[in-house]
């Protein structure tokens, strides 16, 4: 049977990045792919904005994926294009399905890099009727970035998500009309300057506290009713309004794609929708490790690279029988804070705390505390929760602490 | 008056306020914002990114972007320039495809064989 | 064309009596308004292969269904339909309703139904621990199954023609005037055949056939069932149809698997003004969900993936109306098929077949069987990595959710009745129905569609007529 160090599943991002860093620990990694190239979503994410950490530079999201596909190939880590893995046992045993025909793989470490997909129209839970017309945001991007097509003339965008901003621009530049851009909530969910240049250059308006109350149209969408919401999001009747529009564009969050991670047993936390993990991004299942969107929902792509290589350096480790499992403490969300990856930490063991506030607030104070100690403290001049914090503990922080990890807020009067 | 702006050179998205009289601007977390808030008040700026057709590859279509920004107020012309643009392949990652479109050239962000 | 059968209607009805007329030596023709077939109730229904407890003594459904129970299992495996006797428990939550079981579980008896009996709430749950502790007693029904309605009718469809049957799609009728010997039926495009019979199962549209046909029908009411679809992280909550004690609308809200791993919750039935109201409602899907945690409480509905309504045409007599026409020689109709009426298709096929009034020889190049175009999915690992060898377009996965490949797609783009859209594909592949409901797959879909039909992109349609998925002309530098 095919045997390798560390097989990465999923050539975007994260994976590349893992597999490279996992070559560089010394491993024979490889790379699998369902797509025809690596790059994953980056290869339609046609605008710019990619890079500012991880390569000093602005990139669009092609370029991106275009540096690390290239970083991989340069040290000739083999990649299986158009390569699916239809099952993966806890024992690693990894099952391919590709033009070639289906195989199995041996991994001494495996690296979950999935990605995410949209929530659909049916997750939310939208009434009405189901005409043509409606699509999630990356959907759309495909088909007007990848396949030159435009899938409407007249858009409404539920969802004020990066994605949902930056198609509303997109269609606008194509010659689409962008009627409204919803979001449910009394923020928007995307980051400050996709309001600015997605939305605000073009007029396009953004209705806070709004959602899609109603579908219409038999055949081809003829309109959506808004609806304003109150406190609870429940739609206020007397502030229903329709609007007409031939498309409905949905940007309302990602799920991490964790059906795969399930087959192998591996647990999953019921806020990130990814798996649990250490700070070494290894999952409860020993050599199963997990990063990018399929352990929790980015908001920017260098910060995915940066865990992809966490995870293929600890996956290499493994694999070459480097890493031994110790005994690792908790870390949880406390007060103001939604969750917080990883879910465990080793003591004596450097880690990177990702967590969102659980709702938007001023200036704040980030606090993480091992029982009553505190080992790091960060002034922010806001909390939102559309941007992802990250605090870094080192070694000498970790070593000697022996109660479970906490990551609080407190807003700062 | 101060005007009130966000800056988007970067993610951070901080609150800038700029002087129109002395171009003063505040709020700024780097130098790149004290840049973008003049041009900002002076002639907004923007990087123009489109995917176009391939027109001797069946199905194919290559990302651009403009190297450099544009006015921001050409960006409708500039699409429609594009979108004229006769493309064809074979196209390197980064070849030159147009050299002045308002200031700027634009260059492929993929390569198509 | 000259015809000695017109069916009006391609829905599980019309398509099983095609089928069954196709044993004779006859030309026939099956006529349908809709891009597709199965596009009325046969589309969103339960699901649900009744075992025949329900249907009140004497009825056409009590008949139908003990008879068709049988012989839909008999079909579904010739025709290569994936079905599942799993059987089905009715719940009681009180004294009243334990009452009601009791009625049932006698009117099963009289019914001929065999296999019934009443279990406490304790000997329930020991079956299926998915099941509420409020539930205190339960009818059993072990011939209960299910089936996946429109892979059924689009399989019987199939097997019609491969037996000589022809399809006509976008034939809705507008025009029924009466020759010697006969019909003419004439269609909104203007296409018209003559026909020597015509069986009328047009559904929710059977009152207007036989009005156009110079006949009248009770008032057909159409109704709306409301559904809820969820992911198949939750179709093992149960594995029986879990029913709850009828209601004077029907039989109330299900909680059951389907045959493909889901689970379905459903359906409400709300009086709509007609045939084409397929809208969910807040309200609707609210009562769905209450009323299916009522049962299995376990259910999470953060893992709902699709809601839907499907419409039910019924009468204010509550039996199918099966017959010849009194008023018309040469019209038979087959109207007011709702509920149990996917599980009597067969027998119901099978009945009109014998009985209209037409000479009939056997037809001795008559097959049953169909090669399941599913084949695919039911092979071993080791017989896949085979036939992928061979046809590596079935290596190449396009819809990941369901796990759907390319060579899966073109094979169905290529057998009777073809897909025409991409409502069509999802109905006989399953692409675009797993949990991402096609956010992925979709352009892939398209694109292999539009290279099937030989069309462009921006021509194919979601459901036929202007149900268009692109924006037509506005791809930037084609040339």
């Amino acid at each position: 049977m095919e045997k390798h160090d560390v097989v990465v599943i999923g050539a975007g991002p994260a994976g590349l990045a893992a597999a490279a860093a996992a070559h560089d620990a010394g491993a024979k990694a490889l790379l699998l792919d369902r797509e025809s190239a690596p790059g994953g979503i980056l290869r339609q994410c046609i605008h710019p904005g990619f890079g500012l950490h991880t390569l000093g530079q602005e990139l669009t999201g092609p370029e991106y994926g275009a540096h690390y596909a290239r970083e991989a190939e340069n040290r000739g880590i083999p990649f299986y294009r158009d390569t699916t893995v239809i099952d993966l046992s806890p024992e690693r045993l990894v099952t391919v399905q590709s033009p070639e025909g289906l195989r199995q793989i041996q991994a001494g470490a495996v690296v979950l890099a999935m990605g995410c997909r949209e929530r659909s129209r049916g997750a939310l839970g939208i009434p009405g009727s189901r005409p043509a017309g409606v699509y999630t945001a990356g959907t759309a991007q495909k088909l007007i970035n990848r396949m030159g097509c435009l899938p409407g003339k007249r858009a409404v965008i539920l969802g004020s998500g990066d994605i949902g901003l930056i198609m509303a621009r997109r269609m606008t530049l194509e010659g689409a009309k962008v009627e409204a851009v919803c979001e449910i909530m009394p923020y928007p969910g995307g980051l400050t300057r996709n309001i600015v240049q997605c939305l605000e250059d073009f007029g396009i308006p953004l209705y806070l506290s709004t959602t899609v109350e109603e579908i219409h149209g038999k055949e081809r969408v003829e309109g959506v009713t808004l609806a304003g919401v109150d406190g609870q999001r429940r739609p206020i009747a007397a502030t229903r309004r329709y609007v007409e529009c031939d498309t409905l564009l949905l940007s309302v969050g990602l799920i991490p794609e964790n059906e795969l991670s399930r087959q192998a047993g591996v647990p999953l936390d019921s806020i990130t929708g990814g798996p649990l993990v250490d700070e070494a991004c290894q999952t409860r299942v020993p050599g199963i490790f997990a990063c990018g969107n399929v352990l929790q929902v980015h908001d920017l792509v260098d910060y995915v690279t940066q865990e992809g290589e966490r995870a293929g350096r600890a996956a290499a480790a493994f694999a070459l029988g480097k890493i031994r499992r110790k005994q690792t403490l908790p870390v949880e969300p406390g007060a103001g804070i939604r969750y917080v990856v990883p879910q465990s930490l080793t003591p004596g063991e450097e880690g990177v705390l990702s967590f969102r506030p659980s709702k938007p607030c001023g200036a704040v104070v980030y606090r993480v505390r091992a029982g009553e100690q505190v080992l790091r403290q960060v002034r922010r001049p806001r909390a939102v929760p559309g941007e992802m914090e990250r605090i870094p503990l080192s070694r000498e922080l970790t070593a000697h602490i022996r109660e479970p990890i906490r990551v609080e807020m407190e807003v700062v009067v | 008056m101060k005007r009130q702006l966000s800056c988007i050179v970067c993610p951070k998205g901080c609150a800038l306020e700029i002087d129109p009289d002395s171009l003063a601007v505040t709020g700024n977390a780097c130098p790149r914002g004290e840049d973008y808030a003049r041009q900002e008040a002076a002639c907004p700026m923007r990087v123009l990114t489109t995917a176009l057709r391939v027109r001797n590859r069946e199905n194919a279509m290559v990302s651009v972007k403009t190297a450099s920004p544009i006015p921001r107020e050409k960006l409708t012309q500039a699409m429609a320039v594009l979108k004229a643009l006769p493309v064809e392949a074979p196209i390197a990652p980064g070849q030159v495809l147009l050299e002045d479109l308002y200031g700027a050239r634009v260059v492929a962000t993929c390569g198509v064989l | 064309m000259e015809y000695q059968v017109a069916i009006i209607g391609a829905g599980v009805v019309g398509a099983m009596t095609a089928r069954e007329l196709s044993r004779y030596q006859l030309k026939i023709c099956l006529l349908e308004a809709e891009n597709d077939v199965a596009m009325g109730a046969s589309k969103a229904n339960s699901g649900i292969i009744h075992a025949g407890y329900d249907p009140e003594p004497g009825t056409r459904k009590a008949r139908f269904n003990r008879e068709g129970n049988p012989l839909l299992y008999e079909a579904a495996r010739q025709l290569g339909v994936p079905c599942q006797n799993n059987g089905a428990f009715v719940c009681a939550f009180t004294p009243e309703e334990e009452a009601q079981l009791e009625g049932l579980y006698r009117r099963g008896l009289e019914n001929g139904i065999a296999g019934l009996s009443l279990l406490s709430g304790d000997a329930a749950r020991a079956l299926e621990p998915g099941l509420s502790p409020m539930v205190t007693r339960v009818l059993y029904a072990p011939s209960s199954g299910i089936i996946c309605p429109y892979a059924l009718t689009i399989a019987a469809v199939g097997n019609a023609m491969d037996n000589g049957v022809e399809l006509y799609r976008n034939f809705r009728v507008t025009e029924i005037s009466r020759r010697e010997n006969g019909f003419v039926l004439t269609s909104r495009r203007g296409e018209s055949v003559r026909t020597q019979q015509i069986v009328n199962c047009a559904g929710v549209n059977a009152g207007e056939i036989a009005r156009l046909a110079g006949d009248a029908l009770p008032e057909i009411l159409p109704r709306a069932g409301e559904y809820v679809l969820l992911d198949k992280s939750q179709g093992r909550l149960v594995s029986r149809t879990i029913f709850q004690a009828p209601t004077k609308q029907g039989k109330g809200v299900l909680v059951t698997p389907t045959v493909d791993g889901n689970l379905l919750i459903g359906p409400t039935a709300q009086p709509v003004p007609s045939g084409d109201c397929t809208g969910t409602t807040r309200q609707g899907l609210e009562t769905v969900k209450t009323l299916g945690r009522k049962s299995v409480p376990g259910v999470d509905y953060r893992q709902v993936i699709a809601a839907f309504a499907g419409i039910r045409a019924s009468t204010p007599g509550r039996d199918f109306l099966l017959g010849p026409s009194q008023a018309v020689p040469g019209l038979y109709h087959a109207a007011a098929i709702d509920s149990p009426g996917l599980s009597c298709c067969v027998a119901l096929g099978r009945y009109i077949a014998e009985n209209l009034p037409i000479p009939k020889a056997e037809n001795p190049a008559f097959r049953p069987c169909r090669e399941n175009p599913h084949f695919f999915r039911s092979l071993s690992p080791a017989e896949k990595d085979n036939y992928i060898r061979r046809h590596p377009a079935y290596g190449k996965i396009v819809c990941r959710c369901e796990q759907v490949s390319l060579g899966e797609i073109q094979a169905a783009c290529a057998v009777e009745p073809r897909p025409l859209d991409m409502d069509g594909i999802k109905r006989r592949t399953r692409a675009m129905m797993g949990r991402c409901q096609g956010s992925f797959c979709t352009p892939t879909v398209l694109a292999t569609l539009a290279e099937a039909l030989g069309i462009p992109v921006e021509e194919v349609t979601k459901a036929g007529g202007d149900s268009r998925l692109l924006e037509k002309g506005a791809d930037n530098g084609k040339t």
